[in-house]
């Protein structure tokens, strides 16, 4: 199933691929666009076949190369299960948004399909190599999409975010060939791993082995220092492009940690959670204060990402305060972290689809550009605010809840730190407030019309809609009821829990 | 005594090598009498010699591993698998060859030298006495000179001339070096070394293996020895350089490991540092000298420079761990593979020398630019290709091996040259006013090329049957 569910995507593009490129562009975006739908229903199903308390389920296991330790391995539960929901819904609404793109329609939904492969076997491998592979293929498939779709100076960016995160991938594989080598007999097997716990009582090569790991998937996540290869490479991106990058691909990042990097290095990361929450208030806040000098609304968003990013960071972090007698607190923090990758992927992507919506009206992203589009555009400018509402953790909404449970359980470990991290929240408070009232409210002054847009702005239109509206009906809804996600969470961070604690 | 060495000079042993020296000989024969527009039968004759010595060599894998003709033959998984991707790689450049030379007036030669290069690669593999390492050494390099220029222009003949030169010097201090280590071991057979060097004297073996090392450096083209590839790769045809980047390096690494394995596995050198550091050295100099490379097989040959110091990775720690002989001969396959993948792309695109050339590729000719991508990101070692598994093996090896720096400065070395490589890719996605001319594209090269990158995904997929293969005892 999950196999299926993995693979689809891409067996699909290669079809797309043989159809002769003069064939009608709709053919294309509907093969797309349906084969996602396809996807969301497959995961669907999985999730109602999925028993909240079964630990990892539906697994696949079959021989690759055993001489090198490494097995075709798949399975979710409930770390990786939601994730998985949140890239088929992400990938759907990029599919719906981009129905009225031109531009090589046919290579780059076969690229858009193909990084769905890619994004969805991360999240269920359970082989190292396995995840390394479609760690790797989904740079790769995003710099294709960055130089190919982007704008300005897309092949700069798309460079830049190519080497630095490929350095994180080649840090991460060093850490895993570590991982390899220490355990007995040799497997890259994650689960095996897990249970084998290799690095017991090996105090440097555990800190050595984390910090490679801890190196690549911070590249990935990304936090301070390593995130300033992310600014260029979402202005410049496509807006689909920015979606998925902010939306599924930086969850790679912390899902890593908490896949990988807490039950196989238990020892080493109780040692040095210190170093990740330091990091993670440094990330939020950093993030929050680069973003409130931003002029340019993606560019503003995409550090956003960075503050949002570094509360996950320091909640995985916090986690790692064995001893304090905090049990309870600690497991809200983790749940929360797996309840705000998802938040951030749905606000977040809404939040880059408007933002492209913008580019496609106006040709620019600087905010002093645009004023009073509110009056012009009424209902884009109420899912901008709605999404961004949403984004600042205003209650009702699902960042309200990731962020509650993420600054709650990380209080009693760690209270200096998390006080710290609530003024990030005022910060990004302020900063959209103030961007929402630059842009959408006042007297009307647009940037002058882009070439083939018949009068300026336009409203947001059916496909756009689609696209977006669903997104944020999803953050209102978990932020209301969220107790379906949740019920899938804990069990397993309960489980991560445990394997920290040994 | 005597019957046991009738016995192991049975010519059948060496029935690839055979194949191969029968049907050089035949073509140039052939060659003589055949009308010119006949002439490709020559070629197709060196084709079936390659695929039937691939098989032999298969057949003959499945044997007890032996030394034969005495002691200067080694029988083993080694040589089998060198011999397997060394035909294999051949036969790809044959197939680059055959549209290009159809109806050349020197068609016949063209194969001939290219068959006589295979053979000294696949005897320098093989070789497990001192002389006849010398003698292959001779026998693959004299006809790539020949190969090198055999346009007969300008650049042609000055990339013979450095190759000429750089290989003749270098020869010669590997015949001191051969000279050397016989002085010290008192014989040249590689199983009777390994005992006798390891009472000799320290700093003789040193010398001796350092001189020797400069002949199979040369051959297998690393620092120091790597001063001919940039010149003989960019001045040759594009299907000579694809020969001459790739082919001799298989046998030339080959032969280094057996070394490695074999006569000085107990000799008092620090063996393991030194390659080390000349790994380090090959694969830093390739990456720098590649940056700011325009013309595409400068940049391709330093790539490839830099790819010998990946490939030394497991014979630095020859001996310390078990992954080392099947991670050099995955990694070799794979890179034969995917370096001949991107040259038969270049093949392809007969106009477009610089990387500008390749501007707007990705419209002109997506499928071509797909195979580059693949090749290129193969070459950085971007899964599921076969030189990414080529190197998780490399590096676990270094780390089993007890030099984990070394898999991180090679590390740090593959990010640097994925600089290099995107300078390439990028280009195609923009648009390009220079149509026409750069367009002219040759269909069998293109076809080439699509094989060899899906065959480097293929074997990166399939990668766990291969490994298993190549895991088998060394003649000793």
């Amino acid at each position: 199933m999950l196999t299926a569910i993995v693979l689809l995507p891409t067996a699909v593009a290669a079809l797309l691929l043989c159809v002769p490129r003069g064939a009608p562009r709709t053919l294309f975006l509907t093969a797309w666009a349906s084969t996602t739908a396809v996807e969301l229903i497959l995961t669907v199903i999985v999730w109602a076949g999925y028993r909240t308390d079964g630990g990892m389920q539906y697994e696949t296991r079959a021989r690759w190369i055993p001489s090198a330790g490494i097995s075709y391995h798949v399975g979710v539960d409930g770390l990786s299960l939601p994730l998985v929901a949140l890239t088929c819904v992400l990938f759907l609404a990029c599919a719906l948004y981009a129905w009225r793109d031109t531009r090589r329609v046919r290579e780059f939904a076969a690229l858009f399909l193909f990084l769905q492969t890619t994004c969805l076997g991360l999240f269920v491998a359970l082989d190292l190599i396995l995840f390394f592979v479609f760690f790797d293929l989904s740079i790769v498939a995003m710099y294709f999409v960055i130089a190919g779709w982007g704008h300005k100076n897309a092949a700069r960016s798309a460079l830049k975010f190519f080497l630095y995160t490929f350095i994180g991938s080649l840090a991460l594989l060093l850490g895993f060939i570590g991982l390899y080598l220490a355990a007995d007999p040799h497997t890259f097997d994650i689960v095996d791993l897990t249970t084998a716990n290799p690095l017991a009582g090996h105090a440097t090569y555990g800190a050595l082995v984390l910090l490679a790991i801890g190196v690549g998937l911070a590249v990935k996540t990304p936090t301070v220092p390593f995130h300033t290869w992310l600014p260029p490479a979402h202005t410049d991106a496509p807006a689909a492009g920015s979606a998925i990058l902010a939306g599924v691909l930086l969850k790679m990042g912390t899902y890593g940690f908490l896949r990988i990097a807490l039950p196989v290095l238990p020892g080493a990361w109780r040692e040095y959670a210190l170093v990740f929450v330091v990091v993670g208030v440094v990330s939020v806040l950093y993030g929050a204060l680069v973003a409130l000098a931003q002029t340019d609304f993606k560019r503003m968003i995409a550090y956003t990402s960075v503050n949002h990013m570094g509360y996950i960071v320091l909640a995985i972090g916090a986690a790692g305060a064995v001893g304090a007698n905090q049990e309870e607190a600690r497991r809200l923090a983790v749940t929360g972290s797996v309840f705000q990758m998802v938040s951030h992927g749905l606000l977040t992507g809404a939040l880059f689809l408007l933002s492209g919506v913008l580019y496609e009206r106006g040709r620019t992203y600087e905010m002093s550009a645009y004023s009073g589009v509110a009056g012009r555009a009424p209902v884009f400018a109420a899912l901008t605010g709605v999404a961004a509402f949403a984004s600042l953790g205003l209650p009702g909404f699902s960042g309200f809840i990731a962020e509650f449970q993420i600054l709650a359980g990380s209080l009693g470990p760690e209270p200096v730190a998390t006080g710290l991290a609530v003024l990030g929240i005022l910060l990004t408070a302020g900063l959209f407030l103030r961007a929402l009232q630059q842009m959408l409210l006042g007297p009307l002054r647009l940037p002058v019309a882009a070439p083939g847009t018949d009068r300026p702005f336009p409203d947001l239109r059916l496909h756009e809609g689609l696209a977006v509206v669903p997104l944020l009906v999803l953050g209102v809804v978990l932020g209301l009821a969220p107790r379906f996600v949740l019920d899938v969470v804990e069990p397993a961070s309960r489980t991560v829990l445990e394997l920290l604690g040994r | 005594m005597n019957e046991m060495t009738e016995m192991n000079e049975n010519p059948l042993y060496l029935l690839p090598e055979v194949l191969l020296a029968a049907s050089a000989v035949l073509g140039l024969l052939l060659g003589a009498w055949l009308p010119r527009r006949r002439q490709w039968l020559t070629g197709a004759l060196a084709a079936v010699a390659c695929t039937a010595g691939i098989v032999a060599a298969a057949i003959a894998a499945a044997a007890p591993v032996k030394t034969v003709f005495g002691d200067s033959f080694a029988l083993d998984t080694l040589t089998a698998g060198a011999r397997i991707v060394i035909l294999g790689a051949t036969l790809l450049v044959l197939a680059l060859a055959a549209p290009r030379m159809h109806a050349d007036a020197r068609e016949t030669e063209f194969y001939v030298l290219l068959q006589l290069a295979s053979l000294g690669t696949l005897m320098l593999a093989g070789a497990q006495d001192l002389l006849l390492l010398a003698a292959a050494y001779l026998l693959a390099s004299v006809p790539a000179y020949a190969l090198a220029g055999f346009r007969k222009d300008g650049p042609g003949t000055e990339a013979a001339l450095k190759f000429y030169v750089v290989g003749a010097l270098l020869g010669v201090v590997m015949l001191t070096g051969v000279t050397v280590l016989l002085a010290a071991g008192r014989t040249t057979s590689y199983p009777m070394l390994r005992t006798e060097l390891a009472e000799a004297p320290g700093g003789l073996v040193a010398v001796g293996t350092l001189a020797l090392l400069a002949g199979l450096l040369f051959k297998a083209g690393g620092v120091p020895g790597h001063f001919w590839v940039p010149d003989a790769v960019q001045g040759s045809s594009g299907t000579v350089a694809a020969f001459l980047a790739t082919v001799p390096k298989i046998g030339a690494l080959a032969a280094f490991y057996r070394l490695a394995a074999v006569p000085l596995a107990d000799a008092d050198l620090p063996w393991a540092d030194l390659v080390a550091v000349l790994a380090v050295a090959s694969m830093t100099l390739g990456n720098l000298a590649a940056f700011f490379q325009q013309d595409v097989k400068r940049l391709l040959a330093y790539s490839t420079i830099s790819q010998v110091g990946y490939l030394l990775l497991p014979v630095a720690v020859a001996g310390r761990t078990d992954l080392d002989q099947p991670a050099l001969l995955y990694y070799l396959a794979g890179y034969a593979l995917t370096n001949l993948g991107a040259f038969a792309v270049v093949c392809a695109l007969p106009r477009a020398h610089t990387l500008d050339d390749y501007r707007g590729l990705a419209r002109a000719h997506p499928a071509l630019l797909a195979s580059l991508a693949v090749c290129l990101l193969g070459l950085v070692g971007t899964p599921p290709t076969a030189v990414f598994l080529g190197k998780l093996e490399v590096f676990s090896a270094a780390f089993d091996g007890g030099y984990a720096w070394l898999a991180v400065a090679a590390a740090v070395n593959t990010v640097a040259s994925l600089f290099y490589y995107l300078r390439w890719i990028g280009p195609a996605f923009r648009t390009s006013e220079a149509v026409g001319e750069q367009r002219v594209t040759s269909r069998p090269a293109a076809v080439v090329a699509y094989a060899a990158a899906t065959g480097s995904v293929v074997l990166g997929v399939l990668g766990g049957v291969v490994l298993d293969v190549l895991d088998g005892p060394l003649a000793r």
